[in-house]
């Protein structure tokens, strides 16, 4: 049953598939073609501290670069989104540092202000689009900085969304600007002061602190299961 | 893209969606619900933890002679890492108010309510900070905050989904914290999806009677994990983050109480002394142990350290007897195996469907149900879809999303989904998933109080690693909620407990006591626990690593 998409040992039993070479570090290997750089390193026999988190492509843990065959450009991309292919050549890095400014949310002004005082580097972007290219999201990463020096932080927050901060953008930037840093200052300035704020949630928030449920609450606490699970039974379900 | 052979099913998928459609439309219910009866029966005959082997006594510890999930067993059931002799407890690394232990959700949360309740601390952590199961939820968080809801409606859905089984003490602090924690988080600027009146979008999950399901398009996990480690990172006078470090052992003292931990340093192999006059365990859950051989969609470390290090300095389980497997783990293709497709898909609109492209149980039953039921469909009734690789798996019918809510719905609400399939060719807004359950989440865990208060003085839990929040089955939305309540929670009240604290002379004495214990009970293993990371080296690699030595799983 487990296929997890590790090269577990039970799982290489049953993969037929074809072994083809990669260079792994400058070492050449042979492993499954349908493999993705992460599990081939560990098939290769890397057991890996460093570069590995969530393998699911949320978490930016796990940044590699890599060459093609007969490719003289250098990507990058997830190790653990990555299918191997033949010949490929893979350095795994550590991730790029974490320190960053600090700042405190409460004294800020959702403006460009903002901006150009914690991250005034943004201001330098040369417009080159060497961030955007090599976007494992997909984001359109110079349009978000390009939002951000015109100030237009409720862009920023919508372009810069599914960012995952794995620093990729970073470091292909000539202008040394910390693209995900910058941008998630945009989106919890836009979070927090920006957008629309309907009254539901306030109105909740007063009455729990009103007590309003308290007894409601006390009450089922103490019910029996049999009593709970009857209210549970008939309580009626809002239609999707 | 999809082999060839299965072409066939996926035209009867599509001859049976407009009939589909049109059900869906019309307001009624899509799909019986099951009565109390028949999910019994379903789970007695279906669900893995009623296999024979799934459960078996635990015969050292707190809660010996219980039963308890096999895999579990064994690990609890496992020498320490360290010789308590090897260590001068004199020689003290750090010293601190509060120590969390864990960098997900839980512990960002808790460093910074103990931060503003006073408390200097450090934080530890495995991975690095938000690398963790915190990150990938996807789904939503709920909270009662519609008019038509509230947190009694609330209190009622969460007991019922645990079967009735969880503290009420508990489901109260969650359901009561939970606009709270909404309102919370909105203040340190995540950005949850609002109507154009904006109040927030929320949906229906698995097993909640109002829309309470808060989100952040398919990101949500994600979108309040980067604000809360962003606001830790804010902090580095108060807050000290120290990474690649995982605790291997509590500290106590002479009095019994519960004293700051070992950290063994990844890279350098270091032991550190952590003296704490609170600690809390944030360590999250245990996918990786691959219960029954499933695949997981739980991060790296997801290894159930901390069970084993609350265990072992004698702090209680509850609940450690289910497991939650999640429905829909991708089947297909292999390199995204075990991989979640968010409950959202099926909140949305989106149907699992068998091979002949036939509804055969409502998509919103509670987790445990629905798991079960899929085995069912793939196992005694024979209506799954075998994989090239021999798996099986039931159809996920997402283009009927589309169908429901209009074109780009499926880009605008999943995206992470639509970007996970389109990497392997797979556009599933014509296409449907192919799914089968995945091991998921640890329903049980450390038993806390609602101040996340243990058994023992100065040891608090948050998260995922404890125990009676759920009782033996979580509902989506919950745990992040979970996370974020009693993260809090705990932070607050380890820094204020904190302030009275007076320790005594550090001692490995519990480590000693259970070893005898272990021995006494006739267990003899080689097995090491806490495992730290899970063990994918492969046997002929290891076969040739002639001078390597392995500490459990670690090279
Ligand atoms: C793919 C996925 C999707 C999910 N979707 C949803 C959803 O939509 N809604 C919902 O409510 N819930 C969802 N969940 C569940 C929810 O995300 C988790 O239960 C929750 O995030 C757990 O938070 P935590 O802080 O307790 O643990 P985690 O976030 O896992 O954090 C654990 C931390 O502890 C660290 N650690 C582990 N061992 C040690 C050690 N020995 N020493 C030091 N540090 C250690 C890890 O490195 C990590 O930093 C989902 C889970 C997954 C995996
Ligand atoms: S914007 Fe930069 S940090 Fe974010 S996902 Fe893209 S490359 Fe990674
Ligand atoms: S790489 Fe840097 S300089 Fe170039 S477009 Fe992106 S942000 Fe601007
Ligand atoms: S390990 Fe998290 S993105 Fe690859």
């Amino acid at each position: 049953m487990r296929r997890d998409r590790v090269s577990s040992s039970k799982e290489n039993e049953t993969t037929q598939a074809k072994l083809i070479p990669v260079y792994i570090m400058g070492k050449r290997y042979q492993v499954p073609e349908d493999l993705t750089i992460m599990t081939a390193m560990e098939y290769a026999g890397y057991q890996l501290k460093r570069g590995a988190g969530c393998r699911e492509g949320f978490c930016g843990a796990c940044v590699t670069v890599y060459r093609s065959a007969d490719d003289y450009k250098l990507k990058a991309g997830l190790a653990c989104q990555t299918v191997v292919e033949p010949e490929m050549y893979v350095a795994q890095i550590p991730f790029t540092p974490a320190n960053k400014p600090t700042y405190d949310i409460k004294e800020l002004q959702p403006s460009i202000s903002a901006i150009q005082t914690i991250y005034p580097e943004v201001m330098r972007c040369l417009s080159c689009n060497s961030c955007t290219k090599v976007c494992p999201q997909n984001i359109e990463v110079m349009d978000y900085i390009q939002a951000a020096v015109r100030g237009d932080i409720a862009k920023l927050a919508d372009l810069s969304f599914d960012c995952i901060m794995c620093g990729i953008c970073a470091m292909r930037c000539p202008a040394e600007i910390v693209q995900y840093n910058m941008a998630l200052l945009g989106r919890r300035l836009y979070g927090k002061y920006l957008s629309k704020k309907g009254p539901y949630l306030e109105k909740r928030v007063e009455e729990i602190k009103e007590g309003k449920y308290e007894q409601g609450m006390q009450e089922l606490m103490r019910a029996d299961r049999e009593t709970l699970s009857r209210r549970y039974d008939e309580r009626d379900i809002e239609s999707g | 893209m999809y082999p060839d052979y299965m072409r066939e099913s996926l035209k009867k998928v599509e001859r049976t969606r407009p009939a589909r459609l049109k059900i869906a439309r019309s307001g009624e219910k899509i799909f019986p619900l099951m009565s109390a009866k028949e999910r019994e029966e379903v789970l007695k005959d279906f669900h893995p933890d009623y296999k024979p082997d799934s459960l078996r006594e635990i015969r050292v510890g707190a809660n010996k002679g219980e039963k308890i999930t096999s895999e579990v067993a064994n690990l609890l059931e496992s020498h320490s890492r360290i010789n308590p002799d090897d260590f001068d407890l004199s020689r003290i690394d750090y010293d601190t108010d509060v120590l969390v232990i864990g960098g997900g959700g839980a512990g960002a949360a808790a460093a910074l309510l103990a931060r503003e309740n006073g408390a200097r601390l450090i934080m530890a952590t495995k991975l690095r900070m938000g690398d963790a199961n915190s990150m990938m939820s996807q789904g939503g968080i709920q909270a009662a905050v519609n008019p038509n809801d509230s947190p009694l409606i609330h209190y009622l859905d969460a007991m019922g989904g645990g079967h009735f089984d969880s503290k009420p003490e508990l489901v109260r602090a969650l359901t009561r914290d939970a606009p709270g924690v909404i309102r919370w988080l909105e203040d340190l600027g995540v950005m949850f999806d609002r109507d154009p009146d904006g109040n927030m979008v929320t949906k229906l999950g698995g097993g909640t009677s109002r829309k309470r399901m808060h989100s952040a398009r398919d990101y949500t996990g994600a979108a309040i994990m980067r604000v809360l480690r962003d606001e830790v990172r804010n902090h580095p006078e108060d807050i000290q983050v120290i990474e690649f470090s995982p605790a291997v052992e509590l500290l106590m003292d002479d009095k019994g109480q519960v004293a700051g931990t070992l950290l063994y340093n990844l890279e350098t192999e270091e032991y550190e002394i952590v003296r704490a006059k609170s600690t809390i365990i944030a360590t999250g859950g245990y996918g990786r142990l691959h219960i029954k051989d499933f695949a997981t969609t739980n991060h790296y470390g997801a290894t159930a350290d901390g069970l084993v290090l609350g265990y072992r300095a004698g702090a209680n389980l509850l609940y450690m007897d289910a497991v939650q497997y999640h429905p829909t783990g991708a089947v297909y293709p292999e390199q995204i195996m075990g991989f979640l497709i968010t409950e959202k898909v099926r909140g949305l609109g989106g149907q699992p469907v068998n091979k002949h492209g036939q509804l055969f149980v409502f998509p919103l039953e509670p987790r445990d149900v629905e798991t079960a039921s899929f085995i069912r469909e793939c196992t005694e009734r024979d209506n799954g879809i075998k994989t090239p690789t021999g798996k099986v798996g039931v159809w996920l019918d997402s283009p009927l999303i589309e169908a429901i809510s209009g074109e780009g719905t499926i880009r605008r609400d999943l995206p992470a989904m639509y970007r996970q399939y389109d990497r392997f060719e797979i556009d599933i807004t014509r296409e449907p998933m192919l799914v089968f359950p995945t091991l998921h989440y640890q329903n049980g865990g450390l038993e806390i109080n609602d101040k996340c208060e243990t058994k023992l003085r100065g040891l608090y839990v948050a998260g995922e690693a404890s125990g009676g929040v759920h009782g033996r089955n979580r509902l989506m939305g919950n745990s992040v909620l979970d996370y974020n309540v009693f993260g809090r929670r705990a932070g607050i009240r380890a820094a204020v407990a904190a302030r009275k604290v007076k320790l005594g002379k550090l001692t490995l004495d519990h480590v000693r006591r259970y070893e005898k214990a272990l021995k006494e009970a006739g267990i003899r293993t080689s097995r090491i626990s806490p495992i730290l990371l899970p063990d994918y080296t492969r046997p002929e690699t290891k076969s040739r690593q002639l001078t390597a030595h392995y500490e459990g799983t670690l090279r």
